[in-house]
């Protein structure tokens, strides 16, 4: 299949291992990207919680310029994917905000593409069948929770997503790939990225909670699908609470045998190496 | 005059806050709500009774994270998160200086990057808030083993037509 891509500015900066990752899952799975002409950033947590209408234009002139390529746009960044889809349904709610908003942009927003993730293209369009049918190295002895977070699933009626309060697709996909998927009550439990940077104590306190119920799992990994969640999860727990963490689509490109699967372990600020090695995996 | 209540309601745009039966719902759930100063039910209570500087000027608004579990979880479906937001942005709006001070101003260090090249570049964005809040040692430890991987890049990212972006910022500054 062929799709938009919304990169967003975290995969082209701290999260730049998931946008390696997810182009190079891609091809291996015949999802055919198209980067979104000129695209500008979605405004993120900042521009909703200042100015309403900022919060809706940013993300709206990329859903304009997505729309020109008449495809699903698939958008990897969890925080990025909430914002197009609070516009979305924003500006297909009210009259009056639609009209504001593209006087603003001075185009016409249509509403006809479906904005996506990754988690959901590769769980229902590859399919686990085909996923499973291209495994090489299967993930023997990973031992992830499957760390779902806010952003892709709340709020439900905007973001869609299957089971908001259980989600099961990613646990299903890292199942597939030869993981011991642990079960565990934090799935969509917030880490505090919003407020990382600018009142840490209260995050650290957050991010050693997951930890600690993550460690009670039984786990010896985090997967997650969001550059805010990465970011957040391997820097701000307790120096004892840490464990690495990766993106779920760094894990598919290793048990797929990608080229170039190990080069995104080196960048991680939890080095996620010594976990890899002891397994086997690298 | 519009009350404090009306005013909230309108810019909230959905379910009136009197469709909350204080079930506590929300703060059960809410995970910052040990850290603020009052918990979201307390805030629509507040509302109610038209407490408006007490409401704008105090820490929680600025605390809430927006995870959004609050109207996932609210069986009347009433948008807490929204709200929140609505309540930064009538602070915002009405010059007020926010409790948590630098909250907001890293809010506008991220804003700032956005009008400078139409995308964010994370580097520029943390100096920027640095000078802003004072903070200079925050993550000093954690810089140099960033950079060093490559994770920190030098060049700004832009977006061509730069024009349209800053044309977005201008005409959505709220009269």
């Amino acid at each position: 299949m062929k799709v938009t891509y919304y990169p967003g500015c975290s995969l082209h900066g701290m999260g730049k291992e998931y946008d390696q990752s997810m182009k190079a899952v891609s091809r291996a799975l015949n999802i055919e990207l198209k980067e979104v002409d000129d695209w500008s950033c979605c405004g993120a947590s900042a521009a909703h919680n200042t100015n309403f209408d900022l919060s809706v234009a940013l993300p709206a002139r990329n859903l304009i310029a997505a729309e020109k390529d008449a495809m699903d746009v698939m958008v990897p960044c969890a925080a990025c994917f909430n914002r197009f889809k609070m516009a979305e349904h924003h500006l297909k709610a009210d009259k009056d905000l639609k009209a504001r908003i593209e006087g603003v942009l001075g185009a016409k927003y249509q509403g006809g593409i479906a904005i996506r993730n990754p988690i959901d293209v590769i769980y229902n369009e590859i399919g686990m069948d085909a996923l499973a049918a291209k495994v090489v190295k299967p993930m023997t002895g990973l031992k992830p929770v499957s760390y779902y977070g806010c952003l892709l699933l709340r709020p439900p009626e905007v973001c869609q997503f299957e089971n908001y309060e259980n989600p099961f697709m990613l646990d299903k996909i890292m199942r597939t790939i030869g993981a011991d998927v642990k079960n565990w009550s934090y799935k969509t439990d917030c880490c505090g990225g919003s407020l990382s940077v600018s009142k840490t104590p209260i995050v650290t306190n957050l991010c050693d909670k997951l930890m600690a119920a993550a460690k009670e799992a039984g786990a010896n990994c985090v997967v997650t699908a969001c550059p805010m969640c990465m970011a957040n999860l391997e820097m701000r727990p307790s120096a004892n609470m840490k464990m690495p963490v990766f993106y779920f689509t760094e894990l598919i490109s290793l048990a797929l045998g990608l080229p170039g699967s190990q080069e995104t372990f080196k960048t991680h600020l939890t080095d996620p190496q010594p976990l890899l090695n002891q397994l086997r995996l690298v | 005059m519009e009350t404090f209540l009306e005013e909230v309601n309108k810019k909230i745009h959905g379910v009136p806050l009197q469709a909350c039966y204080h079930c506590r719902k929300c703060t059960a759930g809410c995970p910052a709500a040990s850290y603020m100063e009052f918990n979201p039910n307390k805030v629509i209570k507040m509302i109610q009774n038209g407490q408006k500087d007490r409401v704008l000027s105090s820490s929680t608004i600025w605390l809430c994270l927006s995870c959004e579990t609050c109207i996932t979880r609210c069986p009347n479906q009433v948008d807490i998160a929204r709200m929140m937001d609505v309540l930064r942005q009538m602070a915002i709006e009405e010059g007020r200086a926010a409790k948590e001070a630098n909250v907001l101003k890293f809010h506008e260090a991220f804003l700032s990057s956005i009008k400078f090249g139409g995308r964010v570049h994370e580097m520029l964005m943390t100096v920027h808030y640095k000078l802003k809040s004072g903070d200079l040692f925050g993550d000093v430890d954690i810089a140099p083993s960033m950079f060093l991987k490559g994770k920190l890049s030098l060049l700004p990212p832009r977006t061509k037509d730069l024009k349209s972006v800053r044309n977005i910022f201008e005409k959505t500054q709220s009269k």
